[in-house]
Protein backbone atom coordinates (compact mmCIF):
# COMPACT_ATOMS: atom_id res chain seq x y z
CA UNK A 1 0.00 0.00 0.00
CA UNK A 2 1.42 3.54 -1.23
CA UNK A 3 2.07 5.94 1.89
CA UNK A 4 -0.91 8.32 1.96
CA UNK A 5 0.31 11.74 3.31
CA UNK A 6 -2.83 14.27 2.78
CA UNK A 7 -5.79 12.51 4.07
CA UNK A 8 -9.90 12.97 4.27
CA UNK A 9 -10.29 15.91 7.47
CA UNK A 10 -13.13 15.39 10.47
CA UNK A 11 -16.11 16.43 9.15
CA UNK A 12 -16.26 15.06 6.14
CA UNK A 13 -15.62 11.88 7.48
CA UNK A 14 -18.24 12.10 10.23
CA UNK A 15 -20.43 13.43 7.38
CA UNK A 16 -19.97 10.15 5.68
CA UNK A 17 -20.74 8.06 8.26
CA UNK A 18 -24.39 10.55 9.30
CA UNK A 19 -25.10 10.42 5.62
CA UNK A 20 -25.67 13.71 5.21
CA UNK A 21 -23.45 14.54 1.74
CA UNK A 22 -23.97 14.65 -1.89
CA UNK A 23 -23.56 11.11 -3.49
CA UNK A 24 -20.64 12.46 -5.45
CA UNK A 25 -18.79 13.18 -2.47
CA UNK A 26 -19.51 10.02 -0.65
CA UNK A 27 -17.80 8.11 -3.80
CA UNK A 28 -14.85 10.17 -3.58
CA UNK A 29 -14.44 9.20 -0.26
CA UNK A 30 -15.77 5.53 -0.28
CA UNK A 31 -12.70 5.38 -2.93
CA UNK A 32 -10.20 7.11 -0.73
CA UNK A 33 -11.09 4.85 2.13
CA UNK A 34 -10.50 1.87 -0.52
CA UNK A 35 -6.90 2.57 -0.56
CA UNK A 36 -6.22 4.19 3.38
CA UNK A 37 -6.50 1.69 6.09
CA UNK A 38 -6.23 4.94 8.64
CA UNK A 39 -9.14 7.13 7.53
CA UNK A 40 -11.05 3.59 7.48
CA UNK A 41 -10.25 3.45 10.82
CA UNK A 42 -11.49 6.83 11.63
CA UNK A 43 -14.52 6.19 9.47
CA UNK A 44 -15.39 3.43 11.82
CA UNK A 45 -15.56 5.27 14.82
CA UNK A 46 -17.77 7.56 13.34
CA UNK A 47 -20.17 5.18 12.33
CA UNK A 48 -19.50 3.94 15.69
CA UNK A 49 -20.88 7.03 17.08
CA UNK A 50 -23.61 7.19 14.91
CA UNK A 51 -24.68 3.55 16.81
CA UNK A 52 -24.23 5.18 20.27
CA UNK A 53 -26.49 7.79 19.13
CA UNK A 54 -28.67 5.48 18.20
CA UNK A 55 -28.77 3.26 21.15
CA UNK A 56 -28.95 5.84 23.52
CA UNK A 57 -31.84 7.62 21.71
CA UNK A 58 -35.74 8.34 23.19
CA UNK A 59 -37.39 5.34 21.39
CA UNK A 60 -40.73 5.83 19.15
CA UNK A 61 -43.40 3.14 19.73
CA UNK A 62 -43.50 0.69 16.75
CA UNK A 63 -46.84 -0.52 15.00
CA UNK A 64 -49.01 -2.80 16.75
CA UNK A 65 -48.26 -6.12 15.10
CA UNK A 66 -44.60 -4.61 13.27
CA UNK A 67 -42.84 -7.94 14.46
CA UNK A 68 -44.94 -10.36 12.75
CA UNK A 69 -45.00 -7.70 9.74
CA UNK A 70 -41.54 -8.35 9.35
CA UNK A 71 -41.40 -11.69 9.97
CA UNK A 72 -43.31 -11.90 6.72
CA UNK A 73 -41.05 -10.04 5.20
CA UNK A 74 -38.61 -12.18 6.16
CA UNK A 75 -40.55 -15.54 5.14
CA UNK A 76 -40.60 -13.82 1.98
CA UNK A 77 -37.35 -14.28 0.47
CA UNK A 78 -34.89 -16.18 2.68
CA UNK A 79 -32.17 -16.80 0.50
CA UNK A 80 -31.69 -13.30 -1.20
CA UNK A 81 -28.92 -12.40 0.67
CA UNK A 82 -26.28 -15.09 0.11
CA UNK A 83 -25.98 -13.94 -3.40
CA UNK A 84 -23.75 -11.32 -3.12
CA UNK A 85 -22.56 -10.04 -6.28
CA UNK A 86 -17.97 -9.26 -6.57
CA UNK A 87 -17.48 -6.15 -8.46
CA UNK A 88 -14.51 -5.86 -10.97
CA UNK A 89 -11.19 -6.01 -9.86
CA UNK A 90 -8.95 -3.08 -11.38
CA UNK A 91 -5.21 -2.03 -10.48
CA UNK A 92 -6.41 1.75 -10.89
CA UNK A 93 -9.86 1.88 -9.80
CA UNK A 94 -11.19 0.55 -6.73
CA UNK A 95 -14.28 -0.57 -6.41
CA UNK A 96 -16.42 1.86 -5.53
CA UNK A 97 -15.53 3.95 -8.84
CA UNK A 98 -15.43 0.21 -10.79
CA UNK A 99 -19.33 -0.03 -9.71
CA UNK A 100 -19.97 3.63 -10.95
CA UNK A 101 -17.98 2.87 -14.46
CA UNK A 102 -19.42 -0.38 -14.98
CA UNK A 103 -15.87 -1.92 -15.12
CA UNK A 104 -12.53 -1.03 -15.51
CA UNK A 105 -9.86 2.01 -16.79
CA UNK A 106 -10.30 0.55 -19.82
CA UNK A 107 -14.20 0.89 -19.52
CA UNK A 108 -14.04 4.85 -18.79
CA UNK A 109 -15.81 6.72 -21.61
CA UNK A 110 -13.39 9.61 -21.96
CA UNK A 111 -13.94 12.65 -23.49
CA UNK A 112 -11.54 15.49 -24.01
CA UNK A 113 -11.54 18.86 -22.60
CA UNK A 114 -9.10 20.81 -24.28
CA UNK A 115 -5.53 20.46 -23.91
CA UNK A 116 -4.95 17.20 -23.81
CA UNK A 117 -6.81 16.67 -20.80
CA UNK A 118 -9.74 13.96 -20.57
CA UNK A 119 -12.64 13.79 -18.25
CA UNK A 120 -15.88 11.20 -18.06
CA UNK A 121 -18.47 12.61 -15.25
CA UNK A 122 -19.80 9.80 -13.05
CA UNK A 123 -23.78 9.57 -12.72
CA UNK A 124 -24.72 10.59 -9.64
CA UNK A 125 -27.37 13.17 -7.77
CA UNK A 126 -27.09 16.43 -9.31
CA UNK A 127 -26.44 18.31 -5.78
CA UNK A 128 -22.53 17.81 -6.59
CA UNK A 129 -20.45 16.09 -9.39
CA UNK A 130 -17.65 13.97 -9.33
CA UNK A 131 -16.00 12.96 -12.70
CA UNK A 132 -12.30 11.02 -13.59
CA UNK A 133 -9.48 13.65 -14.98
CA UNK A 134 -6.80 12.09 -17.11
CA UNK A 135 -4.32 14.84 -17.12
CA UNK A 136 -0.99 14.25 -19.55
CA UNK A 137 2.29 14.16 -17.86
CA UNK A 138 3.85 17.53 -17.42
CA UNK A 139 0.65 19.63 -18.62
CA UNK A 140 -1.26 21.71 -16.48
CA UNK A 141 -5.12 22.16 -15.67
CA UNK A 142 -5.87 25.89 -16.28
CA UNK A 143 -5.38 28.10 -13.07
CA UNK A 144 -8.92 27.83 -11.31
CA UNK A 145 -10.35 29.18 -7.99
CA UNK A 146 -13.74 27.41 -6.37
CA UNK A 147 -17.01 28.51 -5.55
CA UNK A 148 -17.64 25.68 -3.19
CA UNK A 149 -15.56 22.73 -2.20
CA UNK A 150 -13.56 20.92 -4.41
CA UNK A 151 -12.00 17.49 -3.44
CA UNK A 152 -9.33 15.78 -5.65
CA UNK A 153 -7.83 12.04 -5.02
CA UNK A 154 -5.32 11.00 -7.09
CA UNK A 155 -5.54 7.78 -8.46
CA UNK A 156 -2.26 7.02 -10.84
CA UNK A 157 0.88 9.51 -11.14
CA UNK A 158 1.39 12.36 -9.50
CA UNK A 159 0.32 15.99 -9.48
CA UNK A 160 1.91 19.76 -8.06
CA UNK A 161 0.48 22.88 -7.44
CA UNK A 162 1.28 26.20 -4.92
CA UNK A 163 0.71 23.86 -1.62
CA UNK A 164 1.76 20.31 -2.07
CA UNK A 165 2.84 17.18 -4.27
CA UNK A 166 -0.56 14.63 -4.38
CA UNK A 167 0.52 10.93 -5.49
CA UNK A 168 -1.82 8.17 -5.33
CA UNK A 169 -4.35 7.91 -2.58
CA UNK A 170 -3.80 11.59 -1.53
CA UNK A 171 -6.82 14.28 -1.11
CA UNK A 172 -6.52 18.00 -1.90
CA UNK A 173 -9.44 19.47 -0.31
CA UNK A 174 -9.64 23.23 -1.65
CA UNK A 175 -12.68 25.82 -1.17
CA UNK A 176 -13.18 29.49 -1.94
CA UNK A 177 -9.36 30.65 -0.37
CA UNK A 178 -7.28 28.47 -2.45
CA UNK A 179 -6.88 29.23 -6.62
CA UNK A 180 -4.42 26.67 -7.68
CA UNK A 181 -2.97 25.38 -10.93
CA UNK A 182 -2.19 21.32 -10.83
CA UNK A 183 0.90 20.37 -12.55
CA UNK A 184 1.09 16.59 -13.62
CA UNK A 185 4.02 15.09 -12.88
CA UNK A 186 6.55 13.95 -15.85
CA UNK A 187 6.61 10.34 -16.22
CA UNK A 188 3.30 9.06 -16.62
CA UNK A 189 -0.43 10.48 -17.00
CA UNK A 190 -1.81 11.80 -13.79
CA UNK A 191 -5.56 9.89 -13.63
CA UNK A 192 -7.82 11.99 -10.95
CA UNK A 193 -11.24 11.91 -9.19
CA UNK A 194 -12.55 15.26 -8.66
CA UNK A 195 -15.51 15.74 -6.53
CA UNK A 196 -17.07 19.54 -6.50
CA UNK A 197 -20.79 21.07 -5.30
CA UNK A 198 -20.50 24.54 -7.36
CA UNK A 199 -18.66 25.23 -10.49
CA UNK A 200 -15.01 26.19 -10.63
CA UNK A 201 -13.85 29.53 -11.17
CA UNK A 202 -11.31 29.50 -14.24
CA UNK A 203 -9.01 32.78 -15.03
CA UNK A 204 -9.16 32.82 -18.44
CA UNK A 205 -11.80 33.46 -21.22
CA UNK A 206 -11.52 30.26 -23.31
CA UNK A 207 -12.01 28.03 -20.25
CA UNK A 208 -14.91 29.89 -18.82
CA UNK A 209 -16.77 29.76 -22.67
CA UNK A 210 -15.60 25.48 -22.22
CA UNK A 211 -17.29 25.72 -18.47
CA UNK A 212 -20.20 26.58 -19.99
CA UNK A 213 -20.60 23.95 -22.68
CA UNK A 214 -18.96 21.39 -20.37
CA UNK A 215 -20.61 21.66 -16.93
CA UNK A 216 -17.61 21.30 -15.09
CA UNK B 1 -36.02 -9.88 28.67
CA UNK B 2 -35.67 -6.32 30.39
CA UNK B 3 -35.28 -3.85 27.69
CA UNK B 4 -31.18 -2.50 29.11
CA UNK B 5 -28.97 -1.74 26.32
CA UNK B 6 -26.62 -3.75 29.07
CA UNK B 7 -28.09 -7.06 26.80
CA UNK B 8 -25.94 -8.80 25.28
CA UNK B 9 -27.11 -7.93 21.47
CA UNK B 10 -23.53 -9.79 20.22
CA UNK B 11 -24.76 -13.05 21.64
CA UNK B 12 -28.55 -12.19 20.45
CA UNK B 13 -27.06 -11.50 16.64
CA UNK B 14 -24.88 -14.70 17.07
CA UNK B 15 -27.86 -16.42 17.37
CA UNK B 16 -29.67 -15.10 14.57
CA UNK B 17 -26.50 -15.79 12.16
CA UNK B 18 -26.22 -19.76 13.78
CA UNK B 19 -29.24 -20.88 14.40
CA UNK B 20 -31.89 -18.58 13.27
CA UNK B 21 -33.17 -17.69 16.34
CA UNK B 22 -36.47 -16.19 16.12
CA UNK B 23 -36.48 -15.72 20.29
CA UNK B 24 -33.56 -13.59 19.91
CA UNK B 25 -34.66 -11.46 16.89
CA UNK B 26 -37.81 -11.11 18.20
CA UNK B 27 -35.31 -9.28 21.52
CA UNK B 28 -33.15 -7.42 19.33
CA UNK B 29 -36.32 -6.00 17.70
CA UNK B 30 -37.93 -5.02 20.55
CA UNK B 31 -34.72 -2.69 21.52
CA UNK B 32 -33.70 -1.92 18.43
CA UNK B 33 -36.56 -1.43 15.90
CA UNK B 34 -38.33 1.73 17.92
CA UNK B 35 -34.75 3.33 17.43
CA UNK B 36 -34.45 2.84 13.96
CA UNK B 37 -37.73 4.23 13.78
CA UNK B 38 -37.13 7.44 15.91
CA UNK B 39 -33.99 8.17 14.06
CA UNK B 40 -35.75 8.12 10.78
CA UNK B 41 -38.37 10.27 11.92
CA UNK B 42 -35.94 12.54 13.33
CA UNK B 43 -33.88 12.51 10.00
CA UNK B 44 -37.20 13.92 8.47
CA UNK B 45 -39.43 10.73 7.95
CA UNK B 46 -43.12 10.41 8.09
CA UNK B 47 -44.51 8.29 10.66
CA UNK B 48 -45.51 5.86 7.96
CA UNK B 49 -42.19 6.00 6.29
CA UNK B 50 -40.21 5.32 9.35
CA UNK B 51 -42.69 2.31 10.13
CA UNK B 52 -42.28 0.49 7.24
CA UNK B 53 -38.20 1.19 6.74
CA UNK B 54 -37.28 0.21 10.46
CA UNK B 55 -39.04 -2.78 9.64
CA UNK B 56 -37.46 -3.28 6.22
CA UNK B 57 -34.02 -2.02 8.35
CA UNK B 58 -35.07 -5.32 10.65
CA UNK B 59 -35.51 -7.99 7.88
CA UNK B 60 -31.90 -6.72 6.31
CA UNK B 61 -30.60 -7.31 9.74
CA UNK B 62 -31.81 -11.17 9.87
CA UNK B 63 -31.05 -11.62 6.01
CA UNK B 64 -27.83 -10.47 6.54
CA UNK B 65 -26.54 -11.65 9.40
CA UNK B 66 -24.07 -13.92 8.30
CA UNK B 67 -22.29 -10.57 7.17
CA UNK B 68 -21.88 -9.42 10.69
CA UNK B 69 -18.90 -9.18 12.15
CA UNK B 70 -18.37 -8.59 15.81
CA UNK B 71 -14.75 -8.11 15.72
CA UNK B 72 -15.18 -4.95 13.50
CA UNK B 73 -18.64 -3.02 14.91
CA UNK B 74 -20.90 -3.49 18.14
CA UNK B 75 -24.48 -4.40 16.91
CA UNK B 76 -25.65 -1.19 17.66
CA UNK B 77 -23.45 0.33 15.13
CA UNK B 78 -24.24 -2.09 12.45
CA UNK B 79 -27.38 -1.24 12.87
CA UNK B 80 -27.20 2.14 12.55
CA UNK B 81 -25.44 1.25 9.36
CA UNK B 82 -28.01 -0.37 8.10
CA UNK B 83 -30.41 2.57 8.88
CA UNK B 84 -28.09 5.19 7.68
CA UNK B 85 -28.21 3.35 4.22
CA UNK B 86 -31.81 2.64 4.11
CA UNK B 87 -32.62 6.53 5.14
CA UNK B 88 -29.98 7.31 1.90
CA UNK B 89 -31.64 4.78 -0.58
CA UNK B 90 -35.24 5.41 0.80
CA UNK B 91 -35.57 9.20 1.22
CA UNK B 92 -33.00 10.53 -0.82
CA UNK B 93 -33.41 7.82 -3.82
CA UNK B 94 -29.44 7.83 -4.37
CA UNK B 95 -26.87 5.26 -4.04
CA UNK B 96 -24.34 4.89 -0.98
CA UNK B 97 -20.93 3.71 -2.17
CA UNK B 98 -19.07 1.30 0.30
CA UNK B 99 -15.27 1.11 0.41
CA UNK B 100 -13.99 -2.43 -1.27
CA UNK B 101 -14.50 -5.18 1.41
CA UNK B 102 -11.01 -5.83 3.02
CA UNK B 103 -9.19 -8.80 2.02
CA UNK B 104 -9.93 -10.89 4.87
CA UNK B 105 -13.40 -10.69 4.70
CA UNK B 106 -16.42 -11.12 7.22
CA UNK B 107 -16.22 -15.15 7.15
CA UNK B 108 -13.47 -16.13 9.81
CA UNK B 109 -14.91 -16.58 13.28
CA UNK B 110 -13.84 -13.17 15.10
CA UNK B 111 -11.54 -13.49 17.79
CA UNK B 112 -13.45 -13.40 21.00
CA UNK B 113 -11.11 -10.64 23.09
CA UNK B 114 -11.25 -8.02 19.95
CA UNK B 115 -15.50 -8.88 20.21
CA UNK B 116 -14.93 -8.24 24.55
CA UNK B 117 -12.38 -4.84 23.77
CA UNK B 118 -14.75 -3.72 20.83
CA UNK B 119 -17.88 -3.70 23.37
CA UNK B 120 -16.51 -1.98 25.81
CA UNK B 121 -15.37 0.65 23.47
CA UNK B 122 -19.06 0.95 22.70
CA UNK B 123 -19.44 1.57 26.45
CA UNK B 124 -17.20 4.40 26.81
CA UNK B 125 -17.94 5.90 23.67
CA UNK B 126 -21.56 6.07 24.44
CA UNK B 127 -20.53 7.01 28.36
CA UNK B 128 -18.28 9.94 26.86
CA UNK B 129 -21.12 10.80 24.43
CA UNK B 130 -23.41 11.32 27.34
CA UNK B 131 -20.81 13.35 29.62
CA UNK B 132 -20.45 16.26 26.70
CA UNK B 133 -21.44 19.80 27.27
CA UNK B 134 -25.36 19.80 25.86
CA UNK B 135 -24.64 22.18 23.52
CA UNK B 136 -21.87 19.88 21.76
CA UNK B 137 -24.01 16.86 22.11
CA UNK B 138 -26.84 18.64 20.44
CA UNK B 139 -24.58 19.56 17.30
CA UNK B 140 -23.25 16.38 17.18
CA UNK B 141 -26.91 14.53 17.38
CA UNK B 142 -28.30 16.99 14.65
CA UNK B 143 -25.30 15.79 12.43
CA UNK B 144 -26.53 12.02 12.64
CA UNK B 145 -30.12 12.64 13.05
CA UNK B 146 -31.11 15.85 11.08
CA UNK B 147 -29.53 14.65 7.92
CA UNK B 148 -27.41 18.01 7.28
CA UNK B 149 -24.44 18.74 7.12
CA UNK B 150 -22.31 21.30 9.05
CA UNK B 151 -23.42 24.41 6.73
CA UNK B 152 -27.00 23.47 6.52
CA UNK B 153 -27.25 23.37 10.34
CA UNK B 154 -25.15 26.86 10.95
CA UNK B 155 -28.16 27.90 8.30
CA UNK B 156 -30.78 26.34 10.67
CA UNK B 157 -29.36 27.56 13.81
CA UNK B 158 -28.48 30.70 13.28
CA UNK B 159 -24.19 30.29 14.42
CA UNK B 160 -21.78 30.83 12.72
CA UNK B 161 -20.52 28.10 10.62
CA UNK B 162 -16.83 28.85 12.44
CA UNK B 163 -18.70 28.05 15.52
CA UNK B 164 -20.34 24.64 14.63
CA UNK B 165 -17.36 23.71 13.49
CA UNK B 166 -15.43 24.42 16.18
CA UNK B 167 -18.14 23.08 18.69
CA UNK B 168 -18.10 19.81 16.81
CA UNK B 169 -14.11 19.44 16.90
CA UNK B 170 -14.14 20.15 20.64
CA UNK B 171 -16.52 17.87 21.19
CA UNK B 172 -14.78 15.41 18.94
CA UNK B 173 -11.26 15.83 20.99
CA UNK B 174 -13.31 15.32 24.29
CA UNK B 175 -14.07 11.79 23.01
CA UNK B 176 -10.72 11.40 21.83
CA UNK B 177 -9.60 12.13 25.33
CA UNK B 178 -12.01 10.03 27.29
CA UNK B 179 -11.46 7.00 24.81
CA UNK B 180 -7.33 7.33 24.75
ZN1 LIG C 1 -6.65 8.65 4.56
ZN1 LIG D 1 -9.06 23.05 -8.05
Amino acid sequence: METIRHHLPDDLLMGYAAGSLAEAFNVLIATHLSLCDECRARAGSFDAVGGAILDTSPPRAMAPGALQATLARIDEDPEVSRATHQPERDGTLPAPLTSYVGGGLDSVPWRSIGGGVRDALLPTSNEARVRLLRIPAGMAVPDHGHRGMELTLVLQGAFRDETDRFARGDVEVADEELEHTPVAEEGEDCICLAATDAPLRFKGMIPRIAQSFLRI
Amino acid sequence: MPDTIDADWTEHLSRIRHDRDQEAFAEVFGHFAPRVKAFLMRSGATEAQAEDCAQDVMATLWNKAHLYDPGRASPATWIFTIARNRRIDTLRKQRRPEPEDLPWGPEAEPDQEDVVALQQDSDRLAAALADLPEKQRQLIERAYFADLTHSEIAAETGLPLGTIKSRIRLALERLRHKMG
